[in-house]
């Protein structure tokens, strides 16, 4: 069952292009992650699914209705969470959650089992408004408005942005929690740590999807051998080991840098080969097994690369 | 309409939450109400003359006093020269300098005839323009009573002109009293507020938090979400126009010649029309400030052209054909036939029809830009 399916979205405003020729499907009940750093187009693909927004061109169906003709449906069965915080703050907890009920033909109590564990954290706060939450709390309150109809689908833009790592945390379990009760959830972030907490990922930079696999696969699809390394002064180490010939791509990471080699070599030892020419202070290297985030890095590198020789062949 | 039920309930609880909001819609019209006709007043009066009398005559002295117990008028000095009255007016001290020249009594007497020199601050058009008029008055009043002038009526006879005299009432309005004309025009001011601006900043403000994109996933439909926001405005505007209308009972004793029902009539209809305008902006802002400008925009040409502070008679052709694009202008002269002069149906039922036309344009506009945009 196909509970998301979008072929051939275009968007753009003016010159600038923020969805170029997106698809992909979601699978009913799956937690379906748009990856991507901000400006990627992961808010205008939201926006045209929960019919916010016509798309130029292409088409999409959310629980199986057209996002154009048939956006009435849509509008009764899926649940929104907009990046910004977006509910009325000078009702109070208890106000805007009744309101959201009813404007859709519901009440608290009958979809309450759904909500029970994220409402139980701010019942205590039912009567403060809205406005006056903390950050967690006013996500929290805003997930609840968002699910208090039992949608079939919830999208849910960039719900951990600007909230504390605890909170974060605790976010995406209650998206695993809600997962089981075969609510599909489709989830933008631009963290990559978050990423792995998805069924399934979709890499997007430019208003294009650069891959859609599970974050699994896509790390273990990985297809170079990935190596760390670090020394005293490692801006130096960069400079040096990116203007080798030997050397793929190196880039910085953390305290380390990430680094492969043009050869299929996968041993520690030729980096130390490789480095030792220039001979840091404290050289460390470890061979690692690739994170999302490098394999993100590693696709935008393929982009340029094809653009750039694209861009050189059209001048021909 | 289960669901508009829900959202008026949600308005009205935002409404009546937000008390500065709601504090500056009752109490600002009230106090407007009360103080403005006060303040705003165009009958002149406390005109400071400095006089420069260079005869000292019975005659010039009587002159004095005659424009001194005018009324209208206040003798602040009498400067020795008239380079020293001008003085005066430069500083701001005096409005007015007049100037008797020296044989002033002597001339009128032998030869009948004399002038004076008046100088007018025109700074203050109307001061300037009414005080002219006024000293010329009394100046005229005094050469008529003048001994010589009753003198010489009686002995010449041939020389004696036929007058005609003018005697004058003031219908509707019998002292001419200015709070009369300004009280009925605030009153529109005030739906004008509540109808046209208020609406507009409420609807924005949802654009502006982003609520209206919360909203527009639900099932509400755009006619729902419009009308939930038009109607409390509605109750709130007619409520105020009562309130209004109380005061204007209490504090200036003026209570509807016409009937009551009628003016009810128009004031729904009016503030119909002026929440299509609200909504009009309200598509054509993002932010409340952009909303605040745009209404700001519109008041000013309400206020200026409506014939809210003076009568449209008195503009221009050009600037009575704008002054009546503008429903404030048919609403406020409606509300002064019907308040002022008892006018019945009959007597303002095309005014009706104007702003029947402009509720039924300004909401088919809103609207058709309401879908375009949203």
């Amino acid at each position: 069952m196909i509970a998301v399916s979008v072929k051939n979205i275009v968007k753009s405003y003016g010159n600038v292009s923020a969805v170029d020729d997106v698809s992909f499907d979601v699978k009913k009940g799956e937690l379906f992650g748009l990856i991507g750093p901000d400006g990627a187009g992961k808010t205008s693909i939201f926006r045209i699914l929960t019919t916010l927004l016509l798309a130029d061109s292409g088409t999409a169906t959310v629980a199986g209705f057209d996002v154009v003709s048939e956006y009435q449906q849509i509008r009764n069965r899926v649940g929104y969470m907009p990046g910004r915080f977006s509910l009325y703050q000078d009702l109070t907890v208890k106000e805007n959650l009744t309101f959201f009920a009813t404007i859709f033909g519901t009440t608290i109590q009958e979809n309450y089992t759904l909500i029970k564990e994220i409402y139980d954290q701010i019942k205590p706060f039912n009567d403060r408004r809205a406005g006056k939450l903390s950050g967690g709390m006013k996500q929290k309150l805003a997930l609840c408005c968002a699910l208090i109809h039992k949608p079939d689908v919830l999208f849910l833009d960039e719900p951990t942005t600007g909230v504390d790592v605890v909170s974060r945390k605790e976010f995406w379990e209650m998206l695993a929690k809600l997962k089981e009760q075969h609510i599909t959830i489709v989830v933008s972030t631009p963290y990559m740590d978050e990423a792995r907490l998805c069924d399934r990922i979709a890499l997007i930079q430019g208003g294009k999807i650069m891959s859609i696999d599970e974050p699994a696969a896509m790390v273990k699809n990985f297809p170079k051998t990935l190596f760390a390394a670090k020394a005293d002064n490692i801006y130096r180490l960069l400079e040096d080991l990116r203007s080798d010939p030997s050397i793929e791509s190196c880039y910085a990471f953390g305290e380390y840098l990430h680094l492969t080699l043009k050869s299929d070599e996968d041993h520690k030892d030729a980096i130390f080969a490789v480095a030792n020419k220039y001979s840091p202070a404290n050289l460390v290297v470890e061979k690692i097994t690739a994170s999302i985030e490098d394999s993100f890095i590693r696709l935008m590198r393929d982009r340029a690369i094809t653009k750039e020789f694209n861009q050189v062949n059209d001048g021909k | 309409m289960e669901v508009l039920k829900f959202i008026l309930q949600k308005e009205f609880r935002q409404i009546f939450r937000d008390k500065i909001i709601l504090a500056m819609m009752f109490v600002m019209p009230t106090v407007q109400l009360i103080i403005m006709p006060f303040a705003a007043n165009f009958e002149v009066k406390n005109i400071n003359v400095a006089y420069v009398d260079n005869d000292h005559s019975s005659y010039s002295q009587r002159l004095v006093e005659k424009i001194a117990a005018s009324g209208y008028f206040k003798i602040v000095s009498s400067p020795q020269s008239y380079k020293e009255g001008l003085k005066m007016i430069e500083k701001g001290d005096a409005d007015l300098v007049l100037e008797i020249p020296l044989g002033f009594e002597r001339n009128l007497v032998r030869e009948g005839l004399q002038e004076v020199n008046m100088a007018v601050d025109a700074i203050n058009g109307t001061k300037s323009s009414l005080g002219g008029a006024y000293l010329t008055n009394v100046i005229a009043d005094f050469n008529s009573n003048l001994d010589v002038n009753i003198k010489a009526s009686k002995s010449v006879v041939q020389g004696q002109a036929a007058t005609i005299e003018i005697a004058n009432s003031n219908w509707y309005n019998p002292h001419a009293e200015y709070k009369y004309y300004m009280v009925p025009g605030i009153l529109v001011l005030l739906l004008t507020m509540i109808g046209g601006f208020i609406t507009a900043l409420n609807i924005v403000k949802e654009k502006e938090i982003g609520t209206i994109e919360q909203i527009n996933v639900t099932p509400i439909k755009k006619w729902q979400f419009i009308l939930g926001k038009l109607i409390p405005f509605w109750i709130v505007g007619m409520i105020v126009f009562t309130v209004g209308m109380i005061v204007m009972y209490i504090v200036y004793g003026i209570f509807p010649e016409g009937s009551l029902l009628l003016l009810y009539l128009f004031a729904a209809v009016y503030l119909i029309a002026l929440l299509g305008l609200g909504l009009l902006i309200s598509t054509l802002a993002d932010t409340q400030l952009q909303a605040m400008f745009i209404a700001y925009f519109f008041m000013m040409v309400f206020m200026l052209m409506s014939g809210f502070f003076k009568s449209t008679d008195s503009m221009p052709g050009w600037a009575r054909i704008i002054s009546q694009c503008t429903p404030v202008t048919h609403f406020i002269t409606v509300v002064r036939l019907i308040v002022l002069k008892g006018s019945s149906f009959q007597e303002v039922k095309l005014e009706l029809l104007y702003l029947i036309g402009f509720a039924f344009l300004l909401n088919s506009l809103a609207i058709y830009n309401y879908r375009k945009t949203a």
